[in-house]
């Protein structure tokens, strides 16, 4: 901890306001730790706990983690992170070697969602793609040339679809890795900006 | 948050330009202070270190 976290808070992070890791998040977290490289300048999006944040400024030439969460953003605050309150690519400009997002991707219905900040993390409207898709919308101009971006989907998301709408902007997909789970197989996709779209 | 990150901060309505005022700054960072946006007319503030880039309908 650094001094920073002894000073008296505006906002105690309360962690059961944040998404806790769970398999999507050491998923992700290993495939980007084989991603990064210690010249990349990494975002992550939606850090939660930090848990992947943590691991990857240890690797990387710098790294800013975002989260809409006050909870989340001040919690890895305190590990020395540089923290940013902020919705997706909203209110963050320039471009980075790679960009690291969990998505809320599971299909929820209004009368699934949960109270508190909480729902932020899993709520991904009625398809599971609502922000998938406005994340999509707005990556290109945010990665660099040989820029990369690891998203984590399930294949309750509708994989060909996510890939569908990665395609229509202009970013080619790979599936990285994935792991099957009793109801959902878990898949990291790559994403990169498509060479056909450069020409 | 450092002063370099304003590098990357923009207004999250607009993507303009942000005017900076540190109300408080240690040797490290800005501790707390607001991010101006003149064509929006519009504040965002930073506390705890941390910059609150979020539009005035997502804060609460």
């Amino acid at each position: 901890m650094r001094e920073s976290a002894q000073r008296p808070r505006q906002i105690q992070p309360s962690l059961d306001q944040i998404y806790p890791p769970g398999e999507d998040t050491h998923l992700l977290l290993r495939a980007a730790m084989e991603e990064v490289r210690p010249s990349d300048e990494v975002l992550e999006i939606g850090c939660g706990m930090g848990l992947i944040s943590r691991g990857m400024a240890q690797q990387a030439k710098d790294l800013i983690a975002t989260d809409i969460n006050p909870h989340a953003a001040s919690l890895v605050k305190g590990y020395g992170i540089k923290a940013i309150r902020a919705d997706l690519f909203r209110g963050i400009k320039g471009s980075f070697d790679l960009v690291i997002f969990n998505p809320p991707y599971l299909p929820t219905f209004p009368d699934e969602r949960l109270d508190g900040w909480l729902n932020l993390a899993f709520d991904g409207g009625e398809s599971g793609r609502d922000t998938i898709v406005q994340f999509l919308r707005d990556l290109r101009p945010h990665l660099r040339p040989g820029g990369r971006a690891l998203m984590l989907i399930s294949s309750l998301t509708g994989v060909e679809k996510v890939i569908e709408e990665a395609s229509g902007q202009g970013l080619a997909s790979q599936e990285l890795t994935s792991e099957s789970h009793f109801f959902e197989k878990l898949i990291v996709l790559r994403l990169t900006v498509s060479k056909s779209i450069d020409c | 948050m450092k002063r370099d990150l304003m590098e990357i901060l923009a207004c999250p309505l607009c993507k303009g330009d942000l005017t900076l005022e540190v109300f408080e700054e240690d040797e490290r960072e800005i501790i707390t202070g607001k991010l101006f946006c003149q064509a929006c007319n519009e504040t965002y503030p930073i506390e705890d270190g941390i910059p609150n880039m979020l539009p005035p309908d997502l804060r609460d």
